[in-house]
């Protein structure tokens, strides 16, 4: 195991209200194995991506639970490290997170190996060294090295996005985690992104990734495991191979009846619709936070929240469908 | 009576060699072949799809169909009548808008901020050939194009755009075309800013249109999943050019075009794994 989070809540607060953006989710990550994490806009994916980074920036609060990562052979609580601690012994090193839309986040009039230099700046190691690393680290991800002497508005999308993922591994960190990396690129540019993803898992330079996504298509094509989020819960965990064949939270069912493919399969199965809409996370229904869109409500669901439990080996899910407390 | 061209029946919309060539520079002038001598025909309650990455020329031949701006040379017959040559006066231009409607990509530019959002329904009222004799005649109408597309009058009577989500949005320009029962729609990207859940729920509308009031819809998509799964017929553009077109399982499983092979290729797909990662 590689990292290990633990009921962790954690709310925008602002002035008079919280926003429970993720709110009591628990899950592990493996060593060696890709994670995607599905669901639809606001429904907390970011989010969570910022508390396993430990990228927790006011008004986000961690409100209660522990975040456990794998250091040295031994676990330690990062949740209580300090901000200064996180920047010096974690970032980079452990735990990488490459934000949404980062290749946009390029300062235009900036040299690529200028990123390099500050990255070398701040885990006080040296320049060279670093920018040789750099050029290695640019032609596994399929870029010429000549490209660090450039700006980032010489690069195209697909360019940048492999040079943005080459400088984020530059210190070989363990845990790689993505955020909506392929959204911004076409099909072509979006599966050599992919491969590289793999690549770099294969040669050992990440031992696993988190793969923050709302098109499943996409991560459907390397991940291990898939956790799908609903109004910042996690409903259910499972092998991707297994959700597909037969997804059990009826979230995860609509969901995956929305996607539309290019597949004999999906003109056939139709396309399904979930009635009304994500909610309010300030003020998130009572039980089950799906229960108002659901087709298979029972009385149960209004009152209790679902916990998130083993159904069939290295299946959960959090449904009352499933659960004994069913009457 | 359906107009009758030698004895054949008449498509609703033929599109003949059309070609858009755009010209910048003032100086040195140069020439984009946007859209580059296509030719195509959609009957009625068909549906088709322009499928193509950015640059392709899709949006420009949806514009021309619309109306927006002439092309460089070519045709465009709407119930064999040529657009841009034979709608002579305001009147038939007024009959072409009520019969000829579009549905944008972002629902949020479709809306002025500063109206409540039924004003968009209020103008589609006023387009319409038969005049409403008062304002509760019209209203009604308003209310039950609401309730077709799923939407509760109460819910948004009154309400500004900023105060409704993105899919009730769209929703709302489906409603437009319950009022007005255009013969054509033309759908730009119409569910690509909307929330995976609620797209299915766009596109049945606009099935739903077609079976209950025969219209022809134009999708205009990037996506080729969509455009697999409502087609009769799928035009894939690339560079201003047609390069492959017919039903969706041919266009789809077996392309013959270099591009769209490498297209349906690259599309991540749920059940089945790419190659090589």
């Amino acid at each position: 195991m590689l990292l290990k989070v633990e009921n962790a809540k954690a709310y925008y607060k602002l002035e008079k209200v919280s926003v429970k953006a993720v709110d009591g989710v628990s899950f592990e990550i493996f060593e060696d194995e890709v994670v995607g994490v599905v669901g639809e806009s606001g429904s907390g994916k970011t989010t969570l991506s910022n508390l396993v980074s430990m990228n927790i920036l006011k008004p986000l609060t961690l409100v209660e639970g522990k975040i456990l990562l794998k250091i040295n052979g031994e676990f330690k609580e990062i949740s209580s490290m300090s901000r200064e601690e996180v920047k010096k012994k974690l970032w980079g090193k452990e735990v990488t997170i490459v934000p949404q839309s980062a290749m946009n986040a390029l300062m235009p009039t900036i040299r690529m190996a200028k990123y390099v230099e500050h990255l070398a700046h701040s885990h006080d190691l040296a320049e060279e060294k670093l920018l040789a690393k750099a050029e290695k680290r640019f032609e596994e991800v399929g870029l010429d090295p000549l490209w660090l002497k450039r700006y980032p508005f010489e690069l195209s999308g697909g360019m940048k996005q492999r040079a943005v993922i080459a400088i984020a591994t530059i210190l070989n960190p363990k845990l790689l985690i993505v955020d909506e990396p392929t959204s911004a690129l076409d099909v072509v540019n979006q599966r050599v992104f992919l491969k590289v993803l793999m690549q770099l898992k294969r040669m050992g330079i990440v031992r696993s990734i988190i793969f923050i996504t709302h098109d499943i298509a996409t991560v459907r094509q390397i991940a291990d495991r898939m956790i799908v989020m609903y109004a910042g819960k996690i409903v259910e965990i499972s092998s991707m191979e297994e959700i597909l064949r037969k997804p059990l939270h009826p979230y995860t069912r609509g969901l995956l009846n929305s996607v539309l493919t290019p597949e004999p399969e999906i003109r056939k199965r139709g396309i399904s619709v979930i009635p009304g809409a994500p909610p309010n996370l300030i003020s998130p229904p009572h039980g089950c936070r799906f229960h108002p869109r659901c087709p298979h409500v029972m009385d149960i669901c209004k009152e209790k929240d679902p916990p998130l439990e083993e159904v069939e080996e290295g299946r959960r899910v959090a449904c009352f469908l499933y659960s004994e407390e069913r009457r | 009576m359906l107009p009758v061209f030698g004895g054949e029946k008449m498509s609703r919309l033929v599109v003949e060699n059309l070609t858009k060539i755009f010209s910048l520079g003032f100086f040195s002038r140069r020439h984009i072949e946007a859209v580059k001598n296509i030719s195509f025909k959609i009957e009625g309650r068909e549906i088709v799809s322009l499928v193509g990455e950015s640059g392709s020329g899709k949006t420009t031949t949806a514009k021309m169909i619309l109306r927006l701006f002439p092309p460089t040379s070519g045709k465009i017959l709407f119930e064999g009548k040529d657009i841009w040559k034979d709608l002579k006066d305001q009147e038939s231009i007024r009959d072409f808008r009520r019969k000829v409607h579009a549905v944008f990509q972002d629902p949020f530019a479709s809306y002025n901020p500063f109206y409540p959002v039924e004003r968009t329904l209020w103008q589609a009222v006023n387009l319409l050939e038969k005049k409403l004799s008062n304002k509760k005649e019209a209203l009604e109408l308003i209310k039950e194009s609401l309730v077709r597309v799923g939407i509760d009058p109460k819910d948004i009577l009154g309400k500004y755009p900023h105060q409704i989500s993105g899919g009730q949005k769209q929703r709302i320009m489906i409603a437009r075309c319950w009022i007005l029962k255009p013969l054509l729609i033309v759908a730009d990207e119409p569910t690509s800013m909307i929330d995976a859940s609620c797209r299915g729920g766009i596109i049945q509308l606009l099935e739903e249109l077609r079976e209950v009031e025969g219209t022809s819809i134009i999708f205009i998509t990037h996506d080729l999943g969509l455009a697999y799964y409502v087609s009769d017929n799928i035009f894939v553009m690339k560079d201003g050019e047609i390069v492959e077109r017919g039903h969706p399982d041919k266009v789809v499983l077996e392309p013959t075009h270099e591009y769209s092979k490498l297209l349906v290729e690259s599309i991540p797909k749920l059940y089945r794994k790419l190659e090589g990662l």
